[in-house]
C-alpha cells in the first residue's frame, strides 16, 4: 500500500517538475524574448523552428556544449553548490502547489501541507543562500556586490511578502493551500468576489484590503525573484552581470533556470491566493473537496490553472520591459517604509473589516 | 551664478507612483498590440525577403566586365582600374592579341583578371577610371563563398556576372 502510494507521488513529482514546470520554464524564456522583442518594435528569435518554438532547444545545447570554466581563485565547494541552492528551493516549493482538483482520486498537489505558504516561505527564503554564497565564493567584485544587493534586498522583502498574504490567511482561514482553492471556488475569488458567500456587503468591502495586500505581494514577489525593476542583484549596466558573473555555462544556465522557475512557483502561488487556483469563474464546474469528479473535470482544473500561471508570466514580462530599474535607496525605501507599513495596516483593516460588518 | 534646476512639482497620484506606471505599462501594450497586428513597420527577414528591388539605381555591388553588342570583351588590359584599386583587390595578367584575331587591332586584352572580393570595398574607382568602360558595379551584394579561393572572382566570374553591355554606354548617363 504504501509502495503504491509512493509509486503515485512519484509520477506526480516526476510529471510536474519534468513535464511541466521545466518545459514552462524553458518555453518562459521563449516568450520573454519573444515579448520583449514586440514592445520594442523588434521582432525576436523566430528561426530555430515554426515562429522560433525550438528556441529552448538550441539554447539548451549552446549551454551543455559551453566550457564549463572554474576561475583560478573561487571557493570551489561554495561555488558549485550557489546554482544548485537556487534551482533546488525553486522547484522544492511547487510540491505544496495545488495545480489542479483531483484525478482518478487522486489530489493534484504532490505534498498536501497543512502549511503551504509557510513552507513556500521558509523553502523560498533559501534561495538567498544560492545569491549570496555565489556572490563570495566568486572571489571578485561585481558577484561580491550583487550578492550584498541580494542579500539586503531579498531579507527586506520577505517582511512584507510574509505579512501582505496574513489577510489572506484571515479571510480563508485556512494554510492548506488545498483548501483555500476550494473554498474559492465554492465562494468566490477573493480578487473577483462576484459569486457564492463572497458576493455580499462585507466580501465587497473585503475587496479593499485583498486588492492592496495582492499589490504588496506582487511587488514583493518581483523583488524577491530578482525581475526588473528589482533586478539589481544583477544590473548589468552597473554590475557586468551581478553575482553570476564568474560562471558559465550550466552553472549560469541553473542561476537562469532558477530565477525563471521561481517566477512560476511565485505566479503559481499568487493564482492560488488571489485567483482562485484551478477554479473557474462565476462557481463553474466548482468542487468543495467531497465528492469525487469526473476525470475530464480534473483536467479542466489543471488547464485553468496552468492557464492563470501562462498569463501572470505574460504580466511578470510585460512589466519588466515597461519599468526602469530602482536605485537602490528607493528600493529599501519601498521595501522597508512603504510596504511593511502598509501590509501591517492592511491586517489591522482586514481585522476591523471582519469584526464589524457581519 | 549656479544653475538652479527645477523638480517638477509632482502631482498626488504621481506620487503614489502606481498609476504612473500603469500608464507606462498602457504604453508597452500599444507598442506590443501593434507589432504583433504588423501595424509597425520591423526588421526586413532577410533570407526570404532580398534588397533585389529596393536597391537604388547608384548601388555600388559587386565590380564586373562585360563585353560589347559583338561579343568582343570590352577590357584592352591597360591596367588602369589595377593601379587605382586602393585595397589592391585587383591583378590583371595582360596578354597580346594574337594577328589571327577577329580583334587583332585592339592590341592587347587580358589573360587573367581576378578581384579579390574579399579585399573590394566596393569604392567604385575602378568604374571611374576606365577608358573603355568595361568595368562597372553590379547590383550584386551577396558575396559569399567557403574559402578564399571561392572569393576571387576570376575572368569568366566576372563575365558571368557582368554580361553583355549594348548600345552607347556612356558612363556618365543615366543607363548604367
Amino acid at each position: 500500500m504504501d509502495f503504491i502510494a509512493l509509486a503515485i507521488s512519484a509520477v506526480k513529482i516526476v510529471g510536474l517538475v519534468f513535464l511541466v514546470i521545466m518545459p514552462m520554464v524553458a518555453y518562459a524564456v521563449w516568450a520573454e524574448r519573444r515579448v520583449s522583442a514586440l514592445i520594442q518594435d523588434r521582432v525576436g528569435p523566430n528561426r530555430v523552428g515554426f515562429q522560433g518554438l525550438l528556441q529552448p532547444v538550441a539554447d539548451g545545447l549552446k549551454f551543455i556544449l559551453k566550457e564549463d570554466f572554474t576561475p583560478k581563485n573561487v571557493r570551489t565547494g561554495y561555488y558549485w553548490l550557489a546554482p544548485a541552492l537556487t534551482m533546488v528551493p525553486a522547484l522544492l516549493t511547487c510540491a505544496v502547489l495545488p495545480f489542479g482538483s483531483q484525478l482518478f482520486g487522486e489530489p493534484m498537489v504532490i505534498a498536501n501541507l497543512n502549511a503551504g505558504p509557510l513552507f513556500i516561505f521558509a523553502i523560498a527564503s533559501l534561495s538567498v543562500y544560492g545569491i549570496v554564497l555565489a556572490g563570495w565564493a566568486s572571489n571578485s567584485k561585481y558577484p561580491f556586490l550583487g550578492g550584498v544587493r541580494s542579500t539586503s534586498q531579498m531579507i527586506s522583502y520577505e517582511i512584507s511578502l510574509g505579512l501582505s498574504i496574513i489577510p489572506v490567511l484571515m479571510i480563508l482561514g485556512d494554510l492548506n493551500l488545498g483548501r483555500m482553492v476550494q473554498d474559492q471556488s465554492v465562494n468566490g475569488w477573493l480578487m473577483l468576489p462576484l459569486w457564492g458567500d463572497r458576493f455580499s456587503l462585507k466580501g465587497l468591502l473585503l475587496l479593499v484590503p485583498v486588492v492592496i495586500s495582492f499589490v504588496v505581494f506582487t511587488v514583493s514577489m518581483f523583488a524577491e525573484t530578482n525581475r526588473l525593476p528589482f533586478d539589481l542583484p544583477e544590473c548589468e549596466t552597473e554590475l557586468v552581470a551581478g553575482y553570476h558573473t564568474e560562471y558559465s555555462s550550466m552553472k549560469f544556465a541553473l542561476f537562469f533556470l532558477g530565477e525563471y522557475a521561481a517566477m512560476i512557483i511565485g505566479s503559481g502561488l499568487a493564482v492560488t491566493l488571489f485567483f482562485g487556483g484551478w477554479s473557474l469563474p462565476f462557481g463553474w464546474l466548482s468542487w468543495d473537496g467531497k465528492a469525487d469528479l469526473p476525470w475530464w473535470q480534473g483536467l479542466i482544473h489543471m488547464a485553468t490553472f496552468f492557464g492563470k500561471v501562462v498569463v501572470f508570466i505574460l504580466f511578470f514580462i510585460w512589466v519588466r520591459w515597461s519599468l526602469p530599474r530602482f536605485r537602490f535607496d528607493q528600493l529599501m525605501r519601498l521595501g522597508l517604509v512603504f510596504f511593511f507599513e502598509i501590509a501591517v495596516i492592511n491586517i489591522i483593516l482586514t481585522a476591523g473589516i471582519m469584526m464589524l460588518v457581519k | 551664478m549656479a544653475l538652479v534646476v527645477r523638480r517638477p512639482q509632482l502631482k498626488w497620484w504621481e506620487k503614489i507612483y502606481l498609476p504612473v506606471i500603469a500608464k507606462g505599462l498602457v504604453i508597452t501594450m500599444r507598442h506590443f498590440i501593434r507589432t504583433l497586428t504588423g501595424r509597425t513597420k520591423v526588421t526586413m527577414q532577410y533570407p526570404e525577403e532580398k534588397w533585389n528591388d529596393q536597391l537604388p539605381e547608384h548601388y555600388r555591388g559587386a565590380p564586373a566586365l562585360v563585353t560589347d553588342e559583338q561579343d568582343r570583351e570590352r577590357c584592352v588590359a591597360c591596367q588602369l582600374c589595377e593601379f587605382i584599386c586602393p585595397p589592391r583587390a585587383i591583378t590583371i595578367i595582360p596578354e597580346e592579341i594574337p594577328s589571327e584575331d577577329k580583334w587583332a587591332k585592339v592590341e592587347k586584352r587580358p589573360r587573367a583578371f581576378n578581384i579579390d572580393m574579399i579585399r573590394c570595398i566596393y569604392c567604385g574607382l575602378c568604374e571611374e577610371v576606365c577608358p573603355e568602360q568595361a568595368i562597372f558595379l553590379r547590383k550584386d551584394y551577396a558575396i559569399t563563398g567557403e574559402s578564399r579561393a571561392e572569393m576571387v572572382h576570376d575572368k569568366a566570374r566576372l563575365y558571368e556576372i557582368g554580361g553583355r553591355r549594348v548600345g552607347l554606354v556612356n558612363k556618365w548617363n543615366d543607363l548604367k
